[in-house]
């Protein structure tokens, strides 16, 4: 992950695959092996190598980062198949991105098949077994062809089966390898022979402990290798009983894995996962795994009698199937089951004179049921969301008949267009109203992100729309409202205007946004009012009365938000300066960075954020409220609460195998001290080169007696004490990759997914910000290395020091962000970029400063004056009106 | 090959610029490329720029003299194309270990008059080795995914041809470039591997691939870091890429590279990005500027030009790198 001189074993396809010690264990798909699968060698024997090459392919989709390839059977040409098949491989884009590991026990096969491999494979494999001089040509040669190699455990003697023959093995063959051929250490894998257990016969006893205690003195010993295996062998003797099995394999690669272990052949179908092994039978496998007891094998064999037979399948129940046509679609519907519906759909297209009748009726029919459950509660947005995708898939089948026919399209009930404005990214709310009233069948014309406001004005003339939606979530988003409601009413519109999003708010709109627009302006900021609220201003006999209304009401927020303004009391900035938060520097204890500078994290594990995440806001963007993990067994929403967390972590940990985001991370520990409400960071500890001031603001409205008026330089020593300080800043990002999921997730009308992606990617990198905020406490600033906090003591923020970011209630200014950005070069460092609003992209980034000290705090900074806007943009240099633009929402009317 | 890595660690090194765009100046016709030896040929082998050489010496001397007299410190044989496979197209198998030879011979001879007028700044002859026009990785066939028209040892054994007459003739450096598939490369350094090994020697080997597009790959589909994983396995002097694309379109993958290995970094951009004629017309000042980039960022030791370029866009590079020291290399 950062530049690090130790040796990685790193193997390619047409991308890299790098393993170090952060890596999750290597999993070996192994269906393309005639000797491991039947069918394979079947469709080989056969010829039928597009059928071959999908099981390559399913294996890669399903997470396989290396795939071996084996044809070793009598009755094939092994040789012929193996670069015929590796040819094939070549071709097919999406499996040739893995490395291939080319096994074979004859080297003219191994040999053949290097000779046709662009990238850097894997040999496997080759041993001691035809003495030294054999082994050294074939290594000098794989290291001439560049490949890393499996040596098996096996010398001129035999195959080694006991734990000194293993680790003897082992080392004579390294040494070899590295002081005769001059092989890379790194790429050595050594697959130290995993035998059965539970065989009844005493000298297997010890088969899987001495290979878990081999490995660990290969790991330990050997430096740079790897260490692979075949775990199904182990449980051989209990085949047919996959209960036992599956908990075999789990609990061995559990030791064989903390032993170090890190690559291997597992079949994920026959793995249970370690903790749901029922106590009793984990018991007994461990017995037997770490040969804890004489009579070991004996327990295991009488308890697996009991447990044979247990399917671990679920049974679906298909029932439903046995409805008439309109229940099974509105059931599809109303559950998101998509499995059968173009099957439903096309039955109910034969039974109509035109094909838009299953539209207007079969498929209405059902999605009002949606819109009854949603409305009065018994279903939420996640169900809704996956109705929709059924639908939408529904329409896609059917369109191409509709316009086949030429027919009349339906009329919607209306046309929405919806945008997120001008420099921000936002769009997870946006998303889920536009799907909640493309539900309700409303045409829904979505912008997307980052419009400019002459292209929404546009396209509502040019579609005609009923309702212009927009939406945002950053605080110069509100300007851009504001804004184009003032062109809409230059322009002379009439159409109604929806405000969203999570900056914006009721009183805002009332204040800032009605007064430029003489039509109905709304705020909505729940999707399941959407629909409510658009149905109502469409609608010809009431919405008069309707936005007459809301516009009075808004005339009522103005009137108390203005009096409630007026009557706040505030400091001059002199005596707020003077009312400073106290720290006595003389005693506090200044812990020195571990280094000054940046650093730069990239493709960081997504798998070591998980238990950073908190999942409380995940809920909240889907609209189910309550705390993680009691929301789970929430009375109301406790089902579909666990029904989203089960489909969010199927995605993520399709997103964690698959690697399809890329977490990156800059950050850096800087000399700093502060003047007054400047932040001053230095060069270097000289601390006579300004590098950039970091500017802050300061509470001003008054308060009680004693209480201070907080900016955040007060977390730093003034420059006058001479006591050496530091500050520390960072931005992290998961969201490569964001963008691309979720317009694969649109073309395939998967909304809910889509959304889904985003809504994930914004909680791992919150997480990755909590990951390495940590790290700094702990590692790389070190002023906490004795904390010990679990992820719910995290997210209390029970941390020492704080991480404040630009745009948040401490530091309201974005403008900060142009400094962070600078500060670390972050753009160049890990490509996140600002746009025009000061949004970061790609959306699910974090930025920040980290204070150390234990006096600092998290705060917000209220209403400010017109006389330190002016005052901050003295000192920024900045034009005061465009100051007080951006600090819009925290100045004081 | 000590001397070699030496300089590599103190200063950036310069490369020459296009071979190919020097010859079109001379507009040699069908009789100027036969010249003597050729006279009777039995097929047309105007534009096999290669064989010029043998048939056109004194051209082929004088533009090394021009990238020499324009600073470069490395310049590269008139071999791109001499292997027994790209040689095929014009049935000149059997004269590749000649056209080696000569080629090398004459940069050689140039090289050694510019060493001992200034042998402060010594010149080095990088011998090239082209792709060869045939893919060991992909199938021309479409219908035919797994048909390949070249095979590793196919390659292996023309290379070797060709690494044995560059050294005899006196190259200083290999230089494998224009690398579109690695596995072509690969076989290349196979090669190179075994004459290394048969004549107890040692000669620093340059790797320079190609992007050819914005998708950030090479042809045969790799990222810039798979290409640099597949290649490591060889004791390189430097790696970098060369054509395709100009300077600004090549920075990203040279920073994918410097970032991800510690051997030198090359690279031989080409004069922008052709014209709407299929013409290169970055001028040397243009280039330079976007080199200064490079330079700014410490991102390379070794620059030079590809397509398109002339000895004023190397001389405006040469006078570059004088002020700025080469990315450190372990």
């Amino acid at each position: 992950m950062m530049n690090e001189t130790k040796k990685y074993l790193k193997l390619s396809g047409l991308e890299p695959l790098i393993i170090t010690p952060d890596s999750n264990f290597i999993n070996v798909g192994e269906r393309t092996n005639v000797a491991g699968s039947r069918k394979f060698l079947r469709l080989i024997k056969e010829e039928k190598f597009d059928e071959a090459l999908a099981i390559a392919r399913h294996q890669v989709e399903g997470g396989a980062q290396i795939i071996d390839i084996n044809m070793d059977d009598g009755l094939i040409d092994g040789k012929d198949s193996m670069v015929r098949f590796m040819n094939l491989i070549a071709a097919e884009p999406d499996i040739a991105r893995v490395p291939i590991m080319i096994d074979s026990s004859k080297w003219e096969i191994i040999e053949a098949g290097l000779q046709v491999a662009q990238g850097k494979c894997v040999v496997n494999s080759i041993s001691l077994k035809e003495g030294e001089a054999q082994f050294i040509h074939q290594a000098k040669l794989i290291k001439r062809y560049g490949a890393a190699v499996i040596i098996m455990a096996f010398d001129e003697i035999g195959q080694a089966d006991t734990y000194d023959r293993r680790i003897e093995i082992a080392k004579r063959s390294y040494d070899i390898l590295v002081n005769k051929v001059n092989f890379p250490s790194e790429d050595i894998i050594f697959d130290l022979n995993i035998f059965p257990v539970a065989t009844g016969m005493d000298e297997h006893k010890l088969n899987a402990i001495d290979f878990i205690e081999a490995t660990r003195w290969v790991r330990k010993n050997l430096p740079n290798v790897s260490v692979s295996g075949g775990v199904s062998n182990v449980s051989f003797s209990f085949r047919g009983n996959n209960v036992v099995r599956e908990a075999m394999h789990s609990v061995f690669l559990y030791y064989a894995i903390k032993a170090g272990m890190n690559m291997g052949i597992v079949n994920p179908t026959m793995l249970e996962v370690y903790d749901e092994i029922p106590k009793d039978l984990l018991e007994y496998v461990e017995d037997v795994i770490l040969n804890r007891r004489e009579d070991a094998t004996e327990r295991l064999l009488n308890f697996a009698e009991t447990v044979k037979g247990t399917a671990k399948e679920q049974k679906v129940d298909l029932s439903w199937r046995e409805k008439t046509l309109q229940d099974r679609i509105t059931h599809a519907l109303v559950k998101g089951l998509d499995e059968f519906i173009i099957e439903d759909i096309e039955e109910a297209r034969q039974q109509v004179a035109k094909p838009i009748e299953v539209i207007e009726g079969n498929l209405m029919i059902g999605m009002n049921v949606v819109g009854d459950l949603f409305g009065s509660g018994k279903m939420f947005l996640p169900q809704v969301v996956k109705s929709a995708r059924v639908m939408k898939k529904a329409v896609a089948y059917l369109l191409p008949y509709i316009e086949a026919e030429k027919g009349e399209v339906s009329k919607a009930n209306g046309k929405i267009l919806l945008a997120t404005v001008k420099g921000d990214v936002h769009d997870i709310g946006k998303n889920i109203v536009g799907v909640v009233l493309g539900c309700n069948n409303y045409d829904i014309v979505d912008l997307g992100v980052m419009v400019a406001p002459d292209k929404i004005i546009e396209t509502a003339k040019s579609e005609n729309v009923d309702v212009i939606g927009l939406s945002g979530l950053i605080t110069p988003s509100l300007d851009e409202m504001a804004f184009l409601a003032k062109e809409m009413e230059r322009l002379k519109f009439k159409v109604p205007l929806l405000i969203g999003g999570a900056t914006t708010s009721k009183a805002h709109t009332a204040v800032k946004i009605d007064t430029q627009y003489s039509n109905a302006v709304v705020h909505v900021n729940d999707a399941s009012r959407a629909v409510t609220v658009v149905g109502d201003l469409l609608n010809n006999r009431i919405n008069q009365k309707y936005i007459g209304d809301i516009k009075a009401d808004y005339v009522k927020v103005r009137e108390g938000f203005l009096s409630r303004a007026s009557k706040k009391e505030y400091l001059s900035l002199d005596e707020a300066r003077k009312n400073k938060f106290k720290i006595d520097w003389n005693t506090s204890n200044i812990a020195v960075p571990s280094f000054i500078g940046t650093k730069t994290i990239e493709d960081f594990e997504l798998n070591k954020l998980l238990a950073y995440i908190d999942w409380s806001p995940f809920f909240r963007s889907w609209e189910l409220h309550g705390k993680y993990p009691a929301i789970l067994t929430d009375k109301v929403v406790g089902k579909e609460a666990t029904n989203l967390f089960k489909d969010a972590k199927e995605l993520l940990q399709k997103v964690i195998d698959q690697k399809l985001l890329k977490a990156k991370a800059v950050f850096g520990i800087f000399p700093a001290n502060s003047c007054i409400d400047d932040i001053e960071v230095y060069k270097d500890e000289d601390r006579n080169k300004v590098k950039t001031t970091i500017f802050t603001l300061r509470q001003q409205l008054k308060k009680k007696e004693g209480i201070p008026s907080i900016a955040l330089s007060d977390f730093i020593a003034p420059k006058e004490t001479n006591i050496k300080d530091y500050i520390g800043s960072f931005c992290v990002s998961t969201g490569f990759g964001t963008a691309e999921l979720a317009a694969e997730f649109e073309k395939n009308h998967d909304d809910y997914n889509s959304i889904m992606i985003k809504a994930l990617a914004d909680r791992l990198a919150e997480a990755f910000a909590e990951y390495l905020h940590e790290k700094v406490r702990i590692k790389y600033w070190g002023y906490a290395k004795n904390e010990q906090l679990s992820n719910e003591e995290l997210i209390k923020e029970n941390y020492v020091g704080i991480r404040p970011a630009p745009g948040y209630p401490a530091c309201p200014d974005h403008n900060e962000k142009t400094t962070i950005w600078q500060l670390l070069n972050v753009k160049e460092a890990i490509g996140v970029e600002l746009t025009d609003s000061l949004a970061m992209w790609p959306a699910a980034s974090v930025s920040g400063y980290y204070f150390a000290s234990d006096q600092a705090k998290y705060f917000g900074l209220g209403k400010i004056t017109q006389e330190q806007v002016k005052d901050f943009a003295i000192r920024k240099k900045m034009d005061f009106e465009v100051a007080k633009r951006w600090l819009s929402p925290n100045l004081a009317e | 090959m000590e001397e070699f890595k030496n300089i590599l660690q103190h200063r950036i090194l310069v490369l020459d610029g296009a071979m190919g765009t020097m010859i079109q100046q001379y507009k040699f016709s069908e009789e100027d490329y036969r010249g003597e030896q050729f006279k009777e040929y039995h097929i047309s082998v105007k534009g096999n720029n290669d064989m010029l050489s043998i048939t056109q010496p004194q051209a082929i001397k004088e533009i090394h003299k021009k990238y020499l007299e324009a600073g470069a410190d490395i310049i590269e044989t008139n071999t791109f194309s001499s292997t027994t496979i790209a040689m095929a197209d014009y049935g000149m198998e059997e004269y590749v270990y000649e056209l080696n030879y000569q080629s090398a011979k004459i940069a050689k001879e140039i090289a050694e008059e510019f060493t001992l007028k200034n042998p402060l700044k010594p010149r080095f002859v990088a011998g090239s080795i082209g792709p060869t026009n045939r893919t060991a990785s992909m199938s021309p066939d479409v219908n035919d995914p797994g048909f390949r028209a070249v095979t590793f040892e196919d390659l292996r054994k023309a290379y070797k041809q060709q690494v044995e007459a560059l050294i005899d003739g006196g190259a200083d450096v290999l230089l494998v470039e224009t690398v579109f598939d690695t596995l072509n490369a690969k076989a290349a350094l196979f090669a190179i591997e075994e004459v290394k090994e048969e004549r107890e020697m040692e000669i620093p080997i340059m790797l320079s691939g190609t992007i050819t597009d914005a998708s950030g790959r090479t042809l045969s589909g790799q990222t810039a870091e798979a290409f640099l994983i597949s290649v490591e396995h060889i004791p390189l002097v430097s790696i970098g890429f060369n054509c395709a694309l100009g300077a600004k379109q090549l920075t990203p993958h040279l920073e994918v590279l410097a970032q991800k290995s510690n051997i030198g970094i090359s690279a031989h951009p080409n004069a922008g990005l052709p014209n709407a004629f299929g013409e290169y017309d970055e001028t040397p000042e243009e280039m330079a500027a976007q080199i200064k980039e490079y330079l700014d960022k410490s991102l390379v030791n070794i620059i030079g030009g590809c397509c398109g370029t002339t000895p004023a866009h190397i001389k405006a590079i040469s006078n570059l790198v004088e002020n700025y020291k080469p990315r450190y290399v372990v």
